[in-house]
Parts: C-alpha cells; sequence; structure tokens
C-alpha cells in the first residue's frame, strides 16, 4: 500500500514506513536508546528528501521521548535545575543549527552535511560502543580486571559561574552543561536526532552526574529541544511532513513495547554488539555514497521545496 | 464588405491549414492526489476532422504533449573534493516543467521540423527555459542535458516516440503515466497534427491537478500557517506517543 508524503510529495510504501519506524523502535526498547539516529538515515535510504527526513525525525522523536519522561518526572529522577541549563543551552544551539541547515540548503550543500554529520557521529557511538561492549564480554569472562572510578574531578570542575544542582549533588561552573546542551540543540536541528547518544555519556563522564538522574534529565532536555527545534523546522522550511511522523511514530510506539520485552529476557551484552555493527554498518553505506564515484554526476533541486 | 469577403475567401483558398482539425479528449481532467496515489494513467484520444478528400503525397502525424507547471530548478554538478564527492559548481533555470511528456506516431525528428519546434516549443530541451548568463559557461547543454536525464529516471520526462496509434489517418490514441511523485497544478495537454514536418492543427485541454482534501489542507497549513503546523506536528507527536504507550499500560495492567 502507497502513502501519499504531503510534504515530501511523493509516495512511499506504507509497511516500509511501519517497518522502519517498529525496527527502530524495537532496537530502541531493547536498548533504551532514541533511535532518532538511525531513523533519519533510513529515511534516506527509501527515498525520502534528506531535509524533510531531518525535520520529521526530530518529530518522531518528540514521540517517543514524551512517555519516558512524564514517568522520570512522576519517580522524580530529574534534575530540573540541571535539566533547565542543558535545555537553554539546547535551545541556543537549535537556533545555530537551524541557521546553519537553511543556510546550506541555499548553498546546495545540505545533503552533504547531512550525510557527512552522520558518517562523523555513527562511526564515533558505533566504535566507542563496539569497543565498550567488547570490553565488557572480556571483563565478565575476566572479573579480576578493576573498576572505573566513579566519581573523577576534571578541568570542567574548575570554571567560574558556579552553580549548585542538588538532586545531581554537584557544584559546577554553568559553562560546561550550557555547552553540552547546545551541542546537542546543534546534533538535533542538523541530524533530526535527540542527541541523547551525546547526552547521557557527556553528563555521566564530563559533569559527573550520578547515573540515576541521568537518564531522565536527559529525557528532559531531548523532548524540549527536539519539540522546539520541530517547530523551527515547521515555521522556516516547510519540511515537516505530519503524515510521514504518524507511520514512524505508530511503528515505533508498538516496536518499542516488543522491544523492552524482548531486551529483558535476552542478554544485553551480546546485543549490544549487534546495535553496535548495526551503527557501523549504517554509517559504512553513507560513507560509500559520499566515497563511491556516483553514476550521476548532477543533482537536481527545485528553490523552496524540501 | 465584398472585398473583405474577397480576401477572406482568398485567404481560405491559399491556406488549406483548416483542411484537417484535430478533436481530442481525455479519459480524466482531474487527477486527485489522495493517500494512496500511486500515479495516473490518462488516455489521450481523438479525431482528425477533414472537409475535403485525403491529401496525397504526405503523411499525416500527430504528437501529443503533456506538460506539468513550470517551476525553476537549480542543477548541481558533483566532483571529488578531499576524497568525497561534493556539490561543485550549479547552473540555474529558469523555468522547467515539473512534467512533460512527448507522445508521437513516429520518431519526433522524423515529423517535426526545427522550425516548427522553435515555433511550438514541442520537444523536451525546448520545454526548458535557461536563464540568463549561462552563455559563458563552457557546457551549458550538460546541465540542462542532466536536468532531463534525472526526471526521465524518475518517470517525470517522458520520451515516448511511436507510442500513438493512428487509424486509417483518422482515429488516434495514446497513453500517458502522471506517476506517484508529480506536483499539483495545472497540467496543459497539446495535441498537434503535422505534415511533411509543419503543424496543421493544434488544439490544447487541460488536466487539473489537486491534492485531495487532507492533503490539500495540510500543505497549505504547513505553507501558509507554519506556527499552526508546527504545534499540530507536536500534538500529534505527544498524543501518539503518550497515549500508545498510556494503551498498554492499560493494557498489561
Amino acid at each position: 500500500m502507497q502513502i501519499y508524503l504531503p510534504i515530501a510529495e511523493t509516495s512511499v510504501n506504507a509497511f516500509t514506513l511501519l517497518g522502519v519506524g517498529g525496527g527502530v523502535g524495537v532496537l530502541s526498547g531493547m536498548f533504551g536508546v532514541g533511535g532518532g539516529f538511525l531513523i533519519t538515515p533510513l529515511l534516506f535510504f527509501i527515498g525520502v528528501p534528506p531535509a524533510v527526513a531531518v525535520a520529521t525525525g526530530v518529530n518522531q522523536v518528540v514521540a517517543s521521548s514524551i512517555s519516558g519522561v512524564l514517568a522520570h518526572l512522576k519517580r522524580k529522577t530529574v534534575d530540573l535545575r540541571m535539566g533547565t541549563v542543558l535545555l537553554i543551552g539546547g535551545l541556543i544551539g537549535s537556533v545555530i543549527g537551524i541557521w546553519f541547515f537553511n543556510l546550506m540548503s541555499r548553498l546546495g550543500q545540505i545533503d552533504l552535511i547531512v550525510q557527512l554529520s552522520y558518517v562523523i557521529f555513527l562511526g564515533i557511538i558505533g566504535g566507542l560502543m563496539l569497543q565498550e561492549s567488547l570490553r565488557a564480554l572480556l571483563r565478565s569472562r575476566n572479573p579480576a580486571a578493576g573498576r572505573r572510578k566513579l566519581h573523577v574531578h576534571t578541568w570542567v570542575h574548575n570554571l567560574p559561574f558556579k552553580m549548585k544542582f542538588r538532586t545531581s549533588g554537584l557544584y559546577i561552573s554553568v559553562f560546561p552543561p550550557l555547552l553540552v546542551g547546545m551541542g546537542v540543540g546543534i546534533l538535533a536541528a542538523i541530524m533530526g536526532v535527540g542527541g541523547g547518544f551525546i547526552l547521557v555519556p557527556a553528563m555521566i563522564y564530563l559533569l559527573g552526574m550520578p547515573t540515576k538522574v541521568v537518564i531522565g534529565t536527559s529525557l528532559f532536555q531531548v523532548t524540549f529541544v527536539a519539540a522546539f527545534t520541530t517547530m523551527m523546522h515547521a515555521i522556516t522550511n516547510q519540511s515537516v511532513d505530519v503524515m510521514l511522523a504518524i507511520f514512524l511514530i505508530l511503528g515505533g510506539v508498538i516496536g518499542a513495547q516488543v522491544g523492552t520485552r524482548i531486551g529483558l529476557k535476552l542478554r544485553a551484552e551480546q546485543l549490544r554488539i549487534l546495535l553496535a555493527l548495526l551503527v557501523l554498518a549504517v554509517c559504512g553505506k553513507i560513507a560509500f555514497d559520499l566515497l563511491w564515484t556516483p553514476s550521476e554526476f548532477f543533482v537536481l533541486t527545485v528553490p523552496g521545496r524540501p | 464588405m465584398m472585398r473583405a469577403v474577397v480576401v477572406l475567401l482568398l485567404l481560405l483558398a491559399a491556406f488549406p491549414l483548416r483542411a484537417e482539425e484535430v478533436i481530442a479528449g481525455l479519459s480524466q481532467n482531474r487527477v486527485s492526489l489522495t493517500v494512496n496515489f500511486e500515479g495516473s494513467d490518462i488516455l489521450i484520444y481523438g479525431a482528425v476532422r477533414r472537409e475535403g478528400a485525403l491529401p496525397e503525397g504526405s503523411d499525416l502525424d500527430v504528437i501529443v504533449t503533456v506538460e506539468g507547471p513550470p517551476q525553476p530548478a537549480v542543477i548541481w554538478r558533483k566532483a571529488r573534493r578531499f576524497g568525497i564527492w561534493v556539490n561543485t559548481d550549479a547552473q540555474e533555470v529558469r523555468a522547467a516543467p515539473s512534467f512533460y511528456a512527448v507522445a508521437t506516431t513516429r520518431p519526433l525528428r522524423d515529423i517535426l521540423s526545427a522550425e516548427a519546434d522553435l515555433t511550438h516549443r514541442i520537444s523536451t530541451r525546448l520545454a526548458i527555459f535557461e536563464a540568463r548568463g549561462t552563455a559563458d559557461r563552457a557546457d551549458p547543454a550538460a546541465f540542462t542535458e542532466a536536468l532531463i536525464r534525472i526526471r526521465e529516471r524518475a518517470g517525470l520526462y517522458q520520451s515516448r516516440d511511436s507510442t500513438i496509434d493512428l487509424e486509417r489517418d483518422t482515429l488516434f490514441s495514446t497513453r500517458i503515466l502522471l506517476p506517484k511523485n508529480i506536483v499539483e497544478g495545472t497540467y496543459s495537454a497539446r495535441i498537434f497534427l503535422l505534415r511533411d514536418g509543419d503543424v496543421i492543427d493544434e488544439y490544447e485541454t487541460f488536466i487539473d491537478v489537486r491534492k485531495a482534501v487532507l492533503e490539500r489542507w495540510l500543505t497549505n497549513l504547513a505553507y501558509e500557517q507554519p506556527f499552526l503546523y508546527g504545534l499540530l506536528a507536536l500534538a500529534l507527536a505527544v498524543f501518539f506517543g503518550w497515549g500508545a504507550s498510556a494503551l498498554f499500560r492499560f493494557m498489561r495492567s
């Protein structure tokens, strides 16, 4: 069954869309990742224009993280103060990202920028995940290996404008969280992702936040930044396709439920290796498209259309 | 008065143009881009009306063109920079039809003279209007050819030589496929009657391609009320995202 996408102005198979949404939903349920970093490139592969894929992907992030953030707020596992600082940074970053996105669209380079960002970030994340899960696998076989220290003081803790974050038990400068939030906002606008994959490690290793508030606080920031970025894309370049979003969201919500149950039954470590390999495979495919001599040396853009 | 009638009669005698006239129709004048739109097949049919006997010594041919609303376009050329393929130089096109199909009874080059093509802008190449100031480029044609090639691959430009059936020099019909990726607007269908490379009669009719009610409403909202559209997108995301997980929780308990 074909579905006509009014903004992308083309038809896509409805089951392909549900499959993309559902498949990524299963992964996000299994691993607790948002999955935006997989949805957007998969949309490129099925022929959705990159601008529409990015703007709609970020809309989908809102749907996939909203119920999580509500649950965490109820359980009081959100550091609202830290969340707000990260969010302010995120909104600034989103504005910068949207400006850059629209500038690159006008210059005809947005596809390249989006693809390059994906190659870099998927490569880094996939590589780190693979390394981490291989190491965890080795550690589980060899329990004598040392453990990581929980709280480390770094240069981050010596900057001015310190602020107290009681929930996280931190007294640090506002600049690191502002900058981290900003980076995430830029990525959300350019790549159509939530940015949890950058935010969570940054909160743990850079800011030194306790793990019990990390997920809730990052979801809090991601949800609002994604919502704001969706609005910005809708207003400045009209490339959010709600028809596309609905199918991705429906597939994603169902997939996430399935994924959560699978995740409870299977061993996480081996699965994590698979996820890492999948991320690297997507990265490789995009990199291949950039490096391989194309069969067509020309591309066509229609001004004012995504 | 008398003189005017004489002139008119002389003119009629001098131009046997109207000796043959084309009358045509379409299987549909409206195409609706509904949610499950997969493309639309349009049947174009017609007849040649003739006052006198069938002229001897030349062949009668028919050309049908269907043209979608024109749009500006930018064609980018890729080159390798630092190992990756990057859009390096561009050429603008003032107006290129978003859809263009040419169907003929025999190969276009055999039945249409270059002058007639220039006058009526029938071949795909002439339907595209290049922007001024591109003449200084070394190879402006490469860009326009690329535009045609890319759109031909997407099914948006179609060269359908020898696909019109012309029966007993009178009845003809052809099918044009409007693919799933067409844009909305008014499409014009032109039917030309040709003899000796020249157009002897022409008929034009229109196809109205419109998004269906919901799709149209969404597009209008997106372009005219982008703020409301953004809010709608967010509301849907919150509703489906939160609603569905609430539903699953309810089902489990």
